[in-house]
């Protein structure tokens, strides 16, 4: 365990420079506005008060680092300015959201962990056979399908065919748990099919390569039975594998989540952002990409640390 | 084939005796890579397909893809339109045919832009190492840790909407996979032996990465740069479905799909073209992606 102390520590101090130039990124996309950000972010019919206003509260009068060190502090109090339409605190906003995208990033990483995990494990251990041709093919076709058109197909076919599921809309998880997870069913199976497809073929070659080790040729040659070898010896060596994918998919099921959302209607920060970003209201798309930044940063801390327990190298390692 | 995956050992073995160019890029035979990947062959055939339906459109295509036809909105599939129409009674064949033009522009200018960004930026940092190397590494990981999308949206949303911001948008966030690819492949590179003597011969700094790192440490991203295209056509249908790519009357897969998604109940077929559209093409350049992968390097093992 003091191994996996210093660990953490060492990362998390790596970690520090990472969100601060993270942070900065989100703070300087302002600049990226052709024109002068204050006169584009009050809109097209603004009077010279609201653009006052807005260089005010930007503080774009100010000197260039005097305003990132400014807009850092109101951040770390979770003060991430108004909506320019809504005129609704960013953060409320974002909390309010938040919860419906986590619900389907976390559902679908389940979803695509129950399926992916057994896959892989399935073609490694067929390795060559019909079986494994057909789920190797499956996860091709999973990292290629737009996830948005998935989405299309099941509305079609299990809301207004079948229909088994709601077509749109979504339900507080904090109001009704259960009907927020029926609720989510679709969306997340549109969204899973990555995780799947990616967790297939990393646990197929994490597996292979292992099985393939001196160590298992000996257990193997002292009688020890198949399934034992695999159980206790092979998946045991691929849990680090699967940990790290799970944790570089959660970032990108964001990514698939902003345009799912919008097929879903769900009021998640996916929808928020891309609604935003349509409209000019550019603090809440500051807001969005912010949080969602950290978060992926502490989950990414979080992999490394339970990959550490899990896996003594890894901590000797790094 | 299945009996030699089963042994790796014997399929390297023999790949290597029946085909010695793969190993020797100097030996290379383009017809012989197709013969010897049936999916790699289909991939490039239809992706020659697609460029020359998407170069030829304004020839070839059967209507104009704008020209709208309020009598017969949403037909089904019919001998004057294959395909059917949209919900403005424009041919959803052509338009298919035009948004393949944009699919390909914006899916080649949002990979050329990160390996402009990318590619430079990995070479010098892996080259010179110390602290500046330390310092754009951290740059790197910040980046990584935005979801690429979301990045992307943010950055067209302060860039103003449109496919060229979008793609310019995803390109940037793209580029960090490559400088961190292209980073540890100059490391594995500089180390090698003949660069030392090209050092011990006299050669310059910019003669080096010209001649000995670049040429040698380029392979992977090559595949990489591959695969990306296929994210980067679905990063644009994406951002097209949302309105925040390519903006309509011009014609792509994703706006498509966007439309037939709102008219879904009254003619569900116009969901299937553009959907395949996509489909087919990322796994086209996925699969041309997977055969440069085991073409440049024959020990890797088939996924």
């Amino acid at each position: 365990m003091h191994g996996v102390g210093r660990m953490v520590t060492r990362r998390a101090a790596q970690l520090v420079p990472v969100m601060i130039i993270a942070t900065f990124v989100v703070f300087a996309l302002v600049f990226l506005m052709p024109g002068d950000p204050a006169v584009t972010l009050a809109g097209d019919f603004a009077t010279e008060e609201r653009i006052m206003e807005i260089r005010a509260l930007y503080g774009f009068d100010q000197p260039f680092i005097v305003q990132y060190g400014r807009w850092l502090w109101n951040a770390l109090q979770f003060d991430l300015g108004h909506s320019l339409f809504s005129n609704e605190e960013v953060s409320t906003l974002i909390l309010m959201r938040l919860p419906h995208t986590l619900l389907l990033v976390f559902y679908a990483l389940i979803l695509g962990a129950v399926t992916g995990i057994p896959l892989g494990i399935l073609a490694a251990t067929r390795q060559g056979t019909r079986l494994d041709k057909a789920i190797t093919s499956l996860a091709s076709l999973g990292v290629a399908v737009p996830n948005f058109w998935l989405g299309i197909i099941l509305v079609s076919a299990f809301a207004l065919d079948w229909r088994l599921f709601p077509a749109t809309g979504a339900v507080s998880v904090f109001e009704d748990p259960l009907q927020a997870i029926y609720y989510a069913t679709l969306p997340a199976v549109a969204l899973s099919t990555n995780v799947t497809a990616v967790l297939t073929r990393q646990v197929r070659s994490a597996l292979l390569e292992v099985l393939s080790a001196q160590y298992i040729r000996t257990l193997r040659a002292k009688g020890l039975r198949p399934q034992a070898v695999l159980w206790r010896h092979g998946l045991r060596n691929i849990a680090a594998t699967i940990l790290t994918v799970a944790g570089l998919q959660f970032n990108l099921l964001f990514s698939s989540a902003v345009i799912v959302e919008s097929v879903y209607a769900v009021p998640g920060v996916g929808s928020l952002i891309s609604y935003s970003a349509l409209n000019k209201d550019f603090p809440v798309v500051q807001g969005v990409a912010l949080v969602l930044v950290v978060l992926v940063i502490c989950v990414n801390l979080l992999v490394d640390v339970f990959n550490s327990i899990l896996d003594p190298r890894v901590a000797a390692s790094t | 084939m299945t009996d030699l995956n089963a042994n790796p050992k014997t399929m390297t073995g023999s790949a290597g005796a029946a085909t010695p160019a793969a190993s020797r890029p100097q030996g290379f035979s383009f017809w012989r890579w197709m013969r010897s990947d049936t999916r790699a062959a289909l991939a490039l055939t239809y992706l020659a397909v697609l460029v020359l339906a998407a170069i030829l459109a304004p020839f070839i295509a059967p209507y104009s893809p704008t020209e709208q036809n309020v009598m017969n909105m949403l037909a089904e599939p019919t001998a004057e339109h294959w395909l059917g129409t949209d919900d403005l009674g424009r041919d959803t064949l052509t338009r298919l045919m035009y948004g393949a033009g944009n699919a390909l522009y914006a899916a080649g200018l949002a990979v050329g832009v990160a390996v402009l960004i990318g590619v430079p930026v990995g070479v010098f940092i892996g080259f010179v190492g110390g602290w500046i190397d330390e310092v754009v590494s951290r740059v790197i990981d910040a980046v990584l840790a935005f979801p690429p999308i979301v990045l992307a949206v943010a950055i067209t949303g302060a860039l103003g909407i449109g496919l060229t911001n979008a793609m310019l948008a995803v390109g940037f966030a793209f580029a960090p996979y490559l400088a961190r690819t292209m980073r540890a492949q100059t490391l594995v590179v500089k180390g090698a032996l003949y660069v030392d003597a090209a050092v011990g011969f006299g050669a310059s700094r910019f003669h080096l990465i010209r001649k000995h790192i670049l040429p040698n440490a380029i392979q992977p991203v090559i595949v990489e740069v591959t695969l990306l295209l296929a994210v980067a056509l679905l990063a644009e249908a994406g951002l097209s479905f949302l309105s925040l790519g390519v903006q309509a009357p011009e014609a792509s897969w994703g706006g498509m799909l966007a439309r037939a998604y709102s008219y879904i109940e009254i003619a569900p077929a116009q969901m299937y073209a553009p959907g395949f559209a996509i489909l087919f093409t990322a796994l086209a350049f996925n699969a041309l992606g997977e055969s440069i992968r085991v073409l440049l390097d024959p020990t890797v093992k088939k996924i």
